[in-house]
């Protein structure tokens, strides 16, 4: 069943609080504040190094903030490595270059961590693997291996290995850039299914029809801050700020 | 023509299997064979499992006891008499069993994120790779028993086998390496955000990788190693070389050097093609598997 866009959503899930990063000298994150309720539907857009796959990163620690704090179901992220293996057990993340296991099978990716982490029986492990598989409609291929597959196809099974690990926060970085346009609908196609589920949901993309059709709010970020939130209809038609209606001509043309 | 190999004839059956008493040959015919089995059998990439990696513990240890005798029945014989292939191959192969898994440790070792076991595994490794073999077989045969109580004593052969052993690990610790530097970065990244930790990550994702990209150079440093087991002729064992150069230098062979090394040259060959091809076939293998 589609839930309907800005329903009501569940409570508070995710929180980032004045979220600042650095690489090296330069300042990628200069305070982000940001909170998600349970289901919601966020697009992150902006212009390349703005911060956005950074902020991603640190949300599931791959990145190291250095100030502020990222609050998941209520308890701080720490950078301790079992505060983040237990909260990356939550968080699915999905790659722009999709980084399936190239040695391991299609099933084999999505059973390795439940097998591994969860301690899941290898019948069982399969069961939920190939149930995610069928869902994102590759359950055909889950003997082959990544290098048979179409980009399209190797990035639903990245979300499907996502999914296996039961998160209740899917990041999205840039999961249809590195796609040809032909591949790109079949993967927008099954994350617009994902939402529908209610799936808590950060993306960061380009793909704006899928961001008017299915976000709940559009994050626009610029140099390392958030510059606008808005709900996708008065975000596209009516933008406030500057950079974003400059940054809206560029995506239109 | 016959004539030109009659020194095969009269002297083929020493050099194979060394000063070994002549009515105890047909155990090195079982050690060669079992040894033999087990380099055809790991160059054929459908015996790769779990099965093959049971075998490369079973067989050194089985061909030990076959040789060693003084147990089920068998004839004592001390290994100052083990010579010829037999001995040549054992040497090898114990250090491919050993080295191997040795060499992966230290690999990792160098890619700690703990600064002592970085250390160590570093010094290990470099330090080995910058003696020569030839100073370290001396020094295991020669210096070794100044440095411990006269009654211990450590054979000699298990004392030159270590040597390999260590060396030839830095020299894999190196290669493993290099197979893991190559892991891009979004393999980490993928393990890390499905909250594999360190050892699942790297026995699940990051070493199996490495590895298979490292088995050109792999094959190429145990092919290398194999032959340099020929340096424990330094030491006075008898391998496979050191019997050939034995017969060479009798006078009354004197005129058959060329056939003797020819011989020798074949064998060698023969394994170490063994080697090599399994290498390729591998490689095609998984290429055929994994690709479109």
């Amino acid at each position: 069943m589609a839930r309907p866009r800005g329903a009501v959503k569940g409570l508070l899930q995710l929180e980032i609080q004045d979220l600042q990063a650095w690489y090296g000298d330069s300042h990628v994150l200069r305070g982000i504040t940001l909170a998600v309720r349970r289901g919601e539907r966020i697009v992150i857009c902006g212009p390349s190094g703005s911060g956005k796959s950074t902020l991603l990163r640190c949300i599931n620690g791959l990145a190291r903030h250095q100030r502020g704090r990222v609050v998941l179901d209520g308890a701080e992220i720490r950078h301790d490595p079992r505060s983040l293996d237990r909260a990356r057990q939550r968080i699915g993340m999905v790659f722009q270059q999709w980084n399936l296991f190239p040695h391991l099978t299609i099933l084999e990716n999505c059973t390795l961590a439940p097998m591994r982490v969860k301690k899941m029986s290898r019948s069982e492990a399969r069961v939920l693997a190939l149930g995610y598989l069928t869902r994102v409609r590759i359950a055909e291929y889950a003997d082959r291996y990544p290098g048979q597959l179409s980009g399209g196809q190797q990035q639903r099974a990245a979300i499907a290995r996502a999914l296996c690990m039961g998160p209740g926060v899917m990041l999205f970085d840039e999961p249809t850039s590195a796609l040809d346009p032909e591949m790109v609908q079949e993967v927008v196609l099954t994350m617009s299914e994902l939402a529908n589920d209610g799936m808590t949901m950060l993306c960061v993309t380009h793909e704006m029809a899928f961001a008017r059709r299915v976000a709940d709010r559009v994050v626009f970020m610029d140099e390392g801050r958030i510059i606008e939130v808005e709900r996708p209809d008065a975000f596209f038609d009516a933008p406030k700020h500057e950079r974003t209606r400059a940054f809206l001509s560029r995506l239109a043309r | 023509m016959i004539a030109w190999f009659a020194v095969l004839a009269e002297r083929g059956r020493f050099i194979v299997s060394g000063p070994y008493p002549a009515d105890q040959r047909w155990r090195l015919a079982v050690v060669v064979g079992l040894f033999a089995a087990l380099y055809v059998a790991s160059a054929i990439p459908a015996c790769w499992r779990r099965g093959l990696l049971a075998a490369w513990l079973l067989v050194p240890a089985g061909a030990v006891v076959i040789m060693r005798g003084g147990m089920l029945g068998l004839a004592a014989v001390p290994t100052d008499v083990w010579g010829g292939l037999p001995l040549t191959l054992l040497i090898a192969t114990v250090g491919f069993a050993t080295a191997l898994p040795a060499g992966v440790a230290l690999a990792l070792g160098r890619r700690s994120r703990l600064p002592v076991v970085r250390l160590v595994s570093g010094c290990y490794v470099e330090l080995l790779r910058a003696v020569p073999l030839v100073t370290l077989l001396f020094m295991a045969s020669v210096m070794f028993p100044l440095f411990v109580p006269a009654n211990v004593t450590i054979d000699k052969l298990v004392r030159a086998q270590a040597a390999f052993s260590l060396v030839l690990s830095a020299y894999i610790a190196e290669v493993v390496r290099g197979g893991l530097a190559g892991i891009p970065a979004g393999q980490y990244d993928a393990a890390a955000s499905l909250g594999l930790g360190y050892w699942p990550t790297t026995f699940g994702v990051t070493l199996p990788q490495a590895l298979r990209a490292s088995v050109p150079a792999l094959v190429n440093t145990f092919v290398g190693f194999f032959k340099d087991t020929s340096l424990v002729a330094v030491i006075g064992l008898f391998d496979l070389l050191g019997t050939a150069r034995a017969v060479a230098v009798d006078p009354h062979w004197l005129r058959s050097a060329p056939q003797i090394y020819l011989f020798v040259a074949v064998i060698y060959f023969l394994f170490c093609y063994v080697m090599s091809h399994g290498s390729r076939r591998l490689e095609a293998w998984w290429r055929d598997r994994e690709a479109q």
